[in-house]
């Protein structure tokens, strides 16, 4: 693998009481974006590997994540990764009952290689082949760790793809009730960040930046959908920062970015938040949970910890490396899938735009 | 020697079962559907078709590039999860010597041509000489009027058979150029075919030319469009 590519094993391996391959043991692959990632996870909780390797130092250069070069990445990666998840995990593909990949949504030319991978080897072991929703599998990364969360609750999946509030009914059923219209969260995060001059990835470098800034020094706006309350837009929000730093720039007027960044962060938060404690007050939930790329961030956390106390909520999220894109999390939700009779021939393909 | 050949590189989708010199279950389709479903299925109909399971193989073969990259990804992925599971090596091929291996034979020049848009095709040219094709212009992505500028250079009055997808996009323009030295391959041998492919890695077998199925990778002949555009760049900016 190239230099470029970072790989962790993201399992902390003190807390494995041993190898235990469990009855059902689910070799899963993830590679929708620009993680190529590879887990073994036995009963749908034991997470015995988890190896992630993150393109991320390559896709900086360009200012965003490159498809063709994210697709050349991941045929690299794939074999390393899935052959380093199974030695890590003490098994090997004779173990395996059941193999799990992401087949959607995510860029085609990424999720293509996982899926091409895994169909193989599930045709050559003559085991069956479930196809995940890369969605499910950011909801079910919060079983990992959280072994009291059981459906059903309410759910912000936030990222650089995805922005959803999800009733999860049960295990692998779900009901999305507020999508965005426009950009996912963690998008306007990026592109803000490249507005106030911050670079790729965007998501912690306005975290960071914003601790030093003021959130009330700018009004940006909070996008609405008539007629429909838990959808979002970022879209206005974003033009609204771009504006407001162009008009500095021409009135050759200095603006702090800490306080765009800040501002920014807090508008986008405020809706994230008040929207999914809207929705399970509205749905009758008590339980309330967060996932995607966007949950790593420590403003919506803070915001949500406080909202979901002042409701009396019991609130949920991974830790930061699973609420990244990995295979651990593909693991669970196809342990469910796989429970609940859910088999993929070996025409399955990739679906970049899966609806869920 | 039992060798699977596949070839997902363009329009075909196409796998082979080779057994010690018999092609002994061959399918290709070409009908628009995605590789991504119909190349696993297909592999499972040749290795059922041969009364083989993918245990008994003892390497596969792939049509490395260039092509359409999208369509080598599914083959090489495809490729690296079936020896990954079975742990045998792979055997690559280049695109353009497996479709010129479709004129085994020819008196002439061949030199495939496969559509590369951007009004350019992948190509090279071969002779066949001695039961082996040699390479006389190696593999390249060129716009057609260079690739003919290179053929008159290089055939002095030769003929020159063409083969693959670029046929019917060039057509009328290579026969305004070279007249009656150019033929083209009919349409039975103008894709791209596994068995090609399959006789092709057990000539390569036999000298020991096979590689991990984690070393392999596709011959893209092109970098991505990103990083074409960023070396441009820099390039101005070193002027």
């Amino acid at each position: 693998m190239n230099d470029n590519i970072s790989v962790i094993n993201a399992v902390d391996s003190n807390k494995i009481k041993g190898k235990d391959k469990g009855n059902v043991c689910i070799l899963a692959v993830e590679s929708s974006c620009d993680e190529t990632s590879a887990a073994v996870v036995s009963d749908g909780k034991n997470v015995l590997s988890n190896v992630i390797a993150s393109q991320i130092a390559i896709h900086k250069e360009y200012g965003g994540v490159v498809p063709e070069i994210a697709s050349r990445k991941h045929i690299e990666c794939i074999n390393p990764v899935i052959r380093q998840a199974l030695d890590e995990a003490e098994v090997t593909l004779d173990d395996i009952t059941a193999v799990c990949v992401t087949y959607g949504p995510g860029l085609v030319g990424s999720l293509l290689v996982g899926t091409c991978a895994a169909k193989a080897i599930a045709y050559v072991k003559n085991i069956p082949l479930v196809g995940v929703h890369h969605i499910g599998g950011h909801i079910s990364a919060n079983y990992i760790e959280h072994p009291d969360l059981k459906p059903p609750y309410m759910c912000l999946v936030v990222s650089g793809g995805h922005t959803n509030i999800v009733e999860v009914k049960d295990y692998g059923v779900y009901n999305i009730i507020g999508r965005t219209r426009d950009d996912a969260a963690g998008e306007a995060f990026d592109k803000v960040a490249r507005t106030i001059g911050l670079g790729y990835p965007g998501g912690p470098k306005i975290d960071k930046l914003a601790k030093e800034g003021n959130k009330d020094a700018i009004a940006f706006p909070r996008g609405h959908i008539e007629g429909a309350p838990y959808d979002f837009s970022f879209s206005g929000i974003k033009s609204a920062v771009l504006n407001y730093v162009n008009s500095c720039n021409m009135k050759n007027e200095p603006y702090d970015r800490a306080d765009v960044a800040a501002s920014f962060q807090e508008a986008v938060i405020d809706v994230l938040v008040g929207r999914t404690i809207m929705a399970a007050k509205e749905y009758g939930y008590t339980k309330v949970a967060m996932s995607g790329g966007v949950a790593c961030n420590s403003a919506l956390r803070e915001a949500m910890k406080r909202s979901c106390e002042n409701e009396g909520f019991n609130l949920y999220y991974p830790s930061p490396v699973l609420c990244t894109d990995n295979a651990a999390m593909i693991g669970v939700a196809g342990y469910h899938e796989y429970m609940r009779g859910v088999r993929h021939g070996l025409d399955l393909n990739a679906v970049a735009n899966l609806s869920f | 020697m039992k060798i699977l050949a596949i070839d997902s590189s363009g329009l075909t989708a196409t796998a082979a079962v080779y057994i010690d010199g018999v092609i002994v279950a061959c399918q290709s389709v070409n009908n628009k559907k995605t590789h991504s479903q119909t190349l696993l299925p297909m592999i499972n109909d040749v290795i059922e078709q041969a009364d083989i399971t993918p245990d008994d193989l003892d390497a596969v073969a792939v049509a490395e590039g260039p092509g359409s990259f999208t369509g080598l990804r599914i083959g090489a992925a495809t490729v690296k999860g079936l020896c990954l599971a079975i742990d045998k090596p792979v055997i690559p091929v280049s695109t353009l010597k497996g479709l010129a291996y479709n004129m085994a034979g020819s008196k002439s020049i061949v030199c495939p041509i496969m559509d590369a848009r951007r009004r350019q095709v992948y190509t090279a040219a071969y002779i066949y000489e001695d039961g082996h094709l040699n390479e006389c212009l190696s593999g390249r992505a060129v716009a057609i009027e260079e690739l003919l500028d290179k053929l008159e250079g290089l055939s002095c009055g030769e003929s020159v058979t063409f083969v693959g997808d670029g046929i019917p996009v060039h057509r009328e323009y290579i026969s305004e150029r070279l007249g009656e030295r150019a033929h083209f391959a009919p349409p039975h041998l103008m894709y791209q075919n596994s068995a090609s492919i399959a006789v092709l890695a057990a000539g390569k077998a036999e000298q020991g030319l096979m590689i991990s199925a984690d070393e392999f990778e596709p011959v893209y002949l092109r970098l991505s469009q990103a990083e074409r555009e960023k070396l441009e760049r820099e390039h101005k900016v070193g002027q």
